[in-house]
C-alpha cells in the first residue's frame, strides 16, 4: 500500500480530486493505522469505523459526481470537546462518559458539509483543563516522539494523532495555549484563530471569553484549507464575529520580504530552556534570510498573563460547569439521599481533581466580597496586556518567540504541582487574554523532542500568519518528519 | 493568601462539590499556592483602567424575540439519568 500517511491534506486532496485515490481506501488506511498504533499512544477516546466508512462511501460518490469541495473525502479527527451527533462526546471527563450528543457543533457540521470524514474523537485533558493531557478520565496520551513524555495539552490527543499520522489533521481548541503548546511538543502545525472567528456553538465551554477552536495539521497550507471550513459567522454563538472572510489559501505563497518581526524581550528571558532558545534563534535567522527584519519589542505586562488567566479562566469555568448537575444529562451518583446530595456527589464523583481545583478557585474569586480583588482586577490587567500588543503591532507585522519554554516533559513530572504545570503556558496565555490569533510551527528538535516557533498576529490576520508560516515550511522540512515507530 | 481546611469546605459547599475529608488538606495547599500566583497581579497599579469585557470591544449582539428552536424534548430527555412523563426526576424535595 502507498504511504498515504506521509501526505498532507493538500496532497491527498489533489489525489482524491484526480481520482487517483478513493476516500474509502484512504479512510481504511487511517483506521488501520489507528488500530495498529493507538494502543501505545491513547490519542483517541472513541473511533467510529462504521460511520467513517459510510461517510467515505458518500464522499466517493460526491467525488465521482463532480460534487466535491477541496476537503471532500479527507478523514480527520475531532477533539472530544466538539459535540458530534450520535457519538459519545466525553470532554475527557467521567461526567460525560455516557453522553451521546444529540446535536453537532457548528465546527463538526461545517466539516460534514464539506464532505470531511470523522475518524473519531481525540483524547484531551478533562474539560480542556491541563497542559499535559494527564487529567483525562481516559488516561494520559503519550508523545509519539518519546513515549515517556507528555504530548502537551489540552489538545494532546489531536496533536499526538497528527504527529504519528494516525490522522492527517485534527481539530483542537485553545483557551490558554491548548492548540499551540501540544502542537509545539508534538512537532505539528497548529493555529488558534482570533477570538470570535470560529463558532463556539457545540464546543463544550471552559472559559467562554478565551475559548477558540482551530486546526491542527502537518502544514500551514493544510491549516488554511481547514480554516476555510471552520471560520464563519454563526448566529448560535453570541460572540461570533460577522466579517467578510478571505480565502485563507489564496495569499499563502506571497513573498515576506520586508516583513517586520517583533521579538518580545520577555519571551527570551531566563525562563527559556537554552536548547529551545537556540532552535528559535536559528529559525529567526532563517526568516532574516527570507527578507524579514527582526525588531526587539517589549510586552511589559506579559508577566501578568499567568496570574490573570488563573482568575479569569477558573471564574468562567466555575460558572460554565455549574450546568453539570446530575439531572438533565451526564453522570449521576448512586442513591442520592436528597437534592443537595445529588448535586454535590454527582459533581464530586464526576469531576477529576484539576477540574475541582479550578471550579473552587473560580467560586472563591467570584464569591461575595472578593469580586473586585480578583475578577475585576484581572479584567483590568487583561486590558493592560492587550494594550501591550496593540502598541507592538503599530511597529511590527507579526510577533515571534517560543510556543513553550521547554520541550515535552515526562509524564508525572508536573502532575503533583499545579502551579509548575500552569507555567508551561507562559508564552501562549497572553494571546488568549488579548483575543489575538497565534500559531505554532515545527522549528527543530532538542534531544529528539520537537520545538515549536510561535507566530502571533494582529486581529483577523490569520492569512498573514499562514503566509509567514508557509514561507518557512517551504524552506525547511521539520514539519515533514514523522517519529520512526510510526513509519 | 492562605486558605485553611474550613475555607475549602465552605468553598466546596458553594460550588456544590463533595470533597473527601482526606483530600481537604491537599486542596487547601493547592488552592493557596494558586492564589499566591494570582496575587502577583497586585504588583500593578490598575487605578482607572477599564476592565476588559471583550477582546474586540464588541457589544452583545441582540436578535428579534421570535421562536427559533423546535421542541426536541424527547430527544434531549433520552440522555437524562431519570425522566417520567416528560419530566426530569430528582429526589423528593418537599415532604
Amino acid at each position: 500500500m502507498t504511504d498515504f500517511y506521509r501526505m498532507t491534506l493538500a496532497e491527498l486532496s489533489a489525489m482524491l480530486q484526480a481520482g487517483e485515490l478513493s476516500s474509502t481506501d484512504l479512510t481504511e488506511h487511517y483506521l488501520s493505522r489507528i488500530s495498529q498504533h493507538d494502543a501505545g499512544l491513547n490519542s483517541f477516546i472513541t473511533v467510529v469505523e462504521d460511520q467513517a466508512m459510510a461517510q467515505a462511501a458518500e464522499a466517493d460518490r460526491a467525488l465521482q459526481n463532480g460534487d466535491a469541495g477541496p476537503l471532500t473525502g479527507i478523514p480527520i479527527a475531532h477533539k472530544d470537546i466538539f459535540c458530534s451527533r450520535g457519538i459519545r462526546t466525553s470532554c475527557g471527563s467521567k461526567m460525560l462518559d455516557g453522553f451521546i450528543s444529540p446535536y453537532d457543533a457548528t465546527v463538526v457540521s461545517n466539516f460534514k458539509q464539506a464532505g470531511v470524514i470523522t475518524l473519531g474523537k481525540t483524547n484531551m485533558d478533562e474539560f480542556a483543563m491541563g497542559s499535559s493531557n494527564e487529567t483525562s478520565f481516559y488516561g494520559p496520551v503519550r508523545n509519539p516522539w518519546n513515549t515517556d513524555a507528555v504530548p502537551g495539552g489540552s489538545s494532546g490527543g489531536s496533536a499526538a494523532a497528527v504527529a504519528s499520522r494516525l490522522a492527517p489533521a485534527a481539530t483542537g481548541t485553545d483557551t490558554g495555549g491548548s492548540i499551540r503548546q501540544p502542537a509545539a511538543l508534538c512537532g505539528i502545525t497548529g493555529l488558534k484563530p482570533t477570538y470570535g472567528l470560529v463558532s463556539r456553538y457545540g464546543m463544550i465551554a471552559f472559559a467562554s471569553s478565551l475559548d477558540q477552536g482551530g486546526p491542527m495539521a502537518q502544514t500551514a497550507e493544510d491549516c488554511a484549507m481547514m480554516l476555510n471550513v471552520m471560520a464563519g459567522f454563526d448566529h448560535r454563538d453570541s460572540t461570533s464575529i460577522e466579517i467578510e472572510l478571505p480565502d485563507y489559501s489564496a495569499g499563502i505563497d506571497q513573498s515576506i520580504s520586508g516583513l517586520r518581526i517583533g521579538l518580545p524581550r520577555e519571551y527570551f528571558d531566563e525562563g527559556l530552556d537554552p536548547g529551545v532558545k537556540a532552535v528559535i534563534q536559528a529559525a529567526l535567522e532563517q526568516y532574516r534570510d527570507l527578507g524579514a527584519e527582526l525588531v526587539e519589542i517589549d510586552l511589559p505586562n506579559s508577566g501578568l498573563s499567568v496570574p490573570v488567566y488563573y482568575v479569569v479562566a477558573p471564574a468562567e469555568c466555575s460558572a460554565n460547569l455549574s450546568r453539570f448537575d446530575g439531572v438533565r444529562y451526564g453522570y449521576r451518583c448512586e442513591n442520592p439521599s436528597d437534592l443537595n446530595d445529588l448535586y454535590t456527589r454527582s459533581r464530586g464523583e464526576g469531576f477529576g481533581a484539576e477540574v475541582k481545583r479550578r471550579i473552587m478557585v473560580g467560586t472563591y474569586a467570584l464569591s461575595a466580597g472578593y469580586y473586585d480583588a480578583y475578577y475585576l482586577k484581572a479584567q483590568q490587567c487583561r486590558h493592560l496586556i492587550s494594550d501591550d500588543f496593540r502598541e507592538a503591532f503599530k511597529n511590527v507585522d507579526v510577533i515571534m518567540g517560543p510556543a513553550s519554554p521547554e520541550t515535552a516533559f515526562n509524564l508525572g513530572e508536573k502532575a503533583e504541582d499545579p502551579v509548575s504545570m500552569y507555567l508551561s503556558d507562559i508564552y501562549t496565555i497572553a494571546v488568549n487574554l488579548a483575543g489575538l490569533p497565534g500559531m505554532s510551527i515545527p522549528a527543530g528538535f532538542v534531544d529528539g523532542k520537537p520545538v515549536g516557533l510561535q507566530i502571533i498576529g494582529n486581529y483577523f490576520e490569520e492569512s498573514r500568519l499562514l503566509n509567514v508560516a508557509h514561507k518557512y515550511q517551504q524552506q525547511t522540512d521539520w514539519h515533514r518528519q514523522i517519529p520512526e515507530d510510526y513509519t | 493568601m492562605s486558605l485553611d481546611t474550613d475555607d475549602i469546605k465552605a468553598i466546596a459547599r458553594l460550588a456544590r462539590l463533595k470533597i473527601d475529608e482526606a483530600d481537604v488538606p491537599l486542596y487547601a495547599n493547592n488552592l493557596s499556592s494558586i492564589l499566591d500566583l494570582v496575587e502577583q497581579m497586585n504588583s500593578v497599579n490598575t487605578e482607572g483602567v477599564i476592565p476588559m469585557s471583550h477582546p474586540l470591544d464588541v457589544a452583545q449582539r441582540l436578535r428579534d424575540d421570535v421562536v427559533t428552536e423546535n421542541n426536541q424534548r424527547e430527544e434531549f430527555q433520552r440522555i437524562a439519568p431519570a425522566t417520567r412523563d416528560g419530566l426530569y426526576l430528582v429526589p423528593r424535595v418537599i415532604e
